[in-house]
């Protein structure tokens, strides 16, 4: 087994309402691979991608501990540059959020906020992240329309595209497709499934069937818990503990 | 087989389609009331003071004691202060906008803030004229000048624009900040970027209903700017100036044999300079709500 790209030790969350949304996970997870984090609403995985990126800053935590390491990196440092991480570790919603400016804009956003400004660079980066989010094709002349005018499945491959842009190393996806008809749903997923060679990819799914057709390892969380990890074809075919296999089977959930 | 129970209509009862079309009949006579009075006041002025704008009158001293001439001094006195007040307010008030909406924690020091500002909008302006009088005119010893009566009116606009500055950016969906911080922004990045464009048009209209309000007071000036008759233009801030409104009240009560022409004439230009800024605000607003994406 390579050597792991985000190790996540002893991890509690308890939010100000008194909710504890991540009791002492450790998980490591694998580079060039897509872990699948997934389980019933409410069992803590928005809140551990959360977490990764520190945009649990805007949330209102009680407590926090435990240990979250990319490399030397310590993510859960108080005085951590969390612009920075945030350029390595993007993430793509479950609604598509295009921000209400142009299609280029939305792209060149995250370039601009790092400081390039040199109108070639970001054309091209802009049009590389395009293309690798196989959506240059469909609106490559019409740069300079609001986000708002594409359809839904178009504006998540933009909000795909414009973190791509920022060249991150591990990419988050919380539910991506659940506002999505089913071939906008496949071309995100082919991308994923492509794109697994150059990044660190985290999903959660928004099924079942998704959860297990994309999985290389598969985190089941329930009620902030970590119940079961384990390679994505054990834990669909064969998960050990009963209460994996209960919601794996679709005894509950 | 079963029986209903039959509802028997009242002879007299109005069907729910006719009732409710009596219904907003009413709210139509009632909204027809109210704006009766306010275009009858327009309609008058106008009638009564259209005839006596001329050329001349914009743009001439006034002579003869004021009974004749001119208004020129009065509507440069205006825009002058028009412009002081927004100098010192727009950069004040959209900081505080900025501050309240984005920054500041929910405690008790900036609930103490909120109520003052709301307290603020709700003084009496002419509070305002004696509180610029003690503080610009006399402790600064700034004088009875342009540069106190801007900043006694900038004070009196303060609230509107802070308070539109922070709905208008409450207005815009939070999400658009969880994504602006997500790709690598600061939180000054993504509101200035995203937030602040999209709030514009609302600030800008509270601006310019801040400064119509602004423009058309009397009090605040009253004892901070407002000369009674100047025969020149004013040539520094620091120099006192005729305005529209306070040269109203003058030319009103303490000019005898006043030709009436002159006074409805004053009023109308007063008028069409505060609706005319009205009606950009509402522009501005609803261009921004038809180009608005979300």
């Amino acid at each position: 087994m390579p050597e792991a790209k985000i190790t996540i030790r002893d991890l509690y969350l308890r939010y100000s309402d008194g909710k504890e949304a991540l009791k002492h996970i450790s998980l490591d997870i694998q580079p060039n691979a897509i872990t699948v984090v997934f389980g019933p609403a409410g069992g803590g995985k928005s809140s551990l991608l959360k977490v990764l990126n520190r945009l649990i800053d805007l949330s209102d935590v009680e407590e926090m501990s435990g240990e979250v390491r990319m490399g030397k990196l310590d993510i859960l440092e108080r005085g951590l540059d969390v612009v920075g991480l945030r350029r390595r570790i993007g993430v793509v919603f479950s609604r598509p959020i295009p921000l209400p400016l142009t299609i280029f804009q939305n792209i060149s956003f995250g370039l601009e906020v790092a400081g390039m400004r040199d109108k070639d660079e970001l054309r091209a980066r802009v049009e590389k992240a395009l293309k690798q989010a196989v959506l240059w094709e469909e609106i490559y002349d019409r740069l300079d329309d609001p986000a708002a005018s594409l359809s839904g499945g178009q504006q998540q491959r933009l909000c795909l595209a414009r973190v791509l842009a920022l060249e991150p190393e591990v990419i988050m996806l919380d539910e991506p497709t659940s506002a999505l008809d089913p071939v906008s749903t496949a071309k995100i997923e082919e991308f994923l499934q492509e794109a697994k060679k150059d990044y660190t990819i985290l999903l959660a799914p928004h099924n079942q069937q998704q959860a297990a057709r994309m999985s290389d390892y598969a985190a089941f969380f329930l009620q902030g818990e970590l119940v079961e990890y384990a390679g994505g074809s054990d834990m669909f075919m064969n998960p050990k503990d009963k209460r994996s296999q209960d919601y794996v089977q679709g005894r509950f959930g | 087989m079963i029986e209903y129970p039959q509802y028997k209509k009242p002879f007299y009862a109005l069907s729910k389609q006719n009732s409710q079309k009596v219904g907003f009949s009413f709210i139509r006579l009632i909204t027809l009331v109210t704006i009766l009075p306010i275009l009858g006041i327009i309609a008058y002025i106008v009638f009564k003071g259209a005839g006596s704008i001329t050329w001349e009158f914009l743009t001439a001293m006034p002579s003869d004691g004021m009974r004749a001439g001119g208004i020129l001094p009065a509507i440069v006195g205006t825009f002058y202060l028009m412009i002081g007040t927004a100098i010192f307010s727009i950069p004040l008030g959209i900081a505080a906008g900025i501050y309240l909406s984005e920054y500041a924690a929910d405690n008790r020091w900036t609930r103490l803030i909120r109520i003052a500002i709301v307290s603020l909008a709700g003084v009496p302006s002419v509070v305002y004229g004696l509180f610029g009088l003690g503080l610009f005119v006399l402790f600064f010893k700034f004088g009875i000048s342009i540069l106190s009566a801007s900043l006694t009116l900038s004070i009196m606009t303060l609230p509107v624009i802070i308070s539109t500055t922070e709905e208008s950016l409450r207005s815009v969906p939070y999400r658009f900040r969880v994504v602006g911080v997500s790709l690598g922004g600061t939180q000054w990045q993504t509101i200035r970027r995203v937030i602040l464009p999209q709030a514009l048009p609302g600030i800008v209209t509270g601006i310019i209903l801040g400064l119509e309000r602004a423009v058309g007071e009397t009090a605040p000036i009253l004892f901070t700017g407002a000369t009674f008759f100047l025969p020149h233009l004013p040539g520094s801030p620091m120099d006192a100036t005729m305005a529209l409104p306070y040269h109203i009240y003058v030319i009103s009560t303490q000019v005898p044999g006043m030709p009436s022409g002159i006074q409805y004439g004053t009023v109308l230009v007063l008028l069409a300079f505060v609706l005319g800024m009205n009606l950009i605000a509402s522009l501005i607003r609803s261009r921004a709500r038809a180009r608005r994406q979300w």
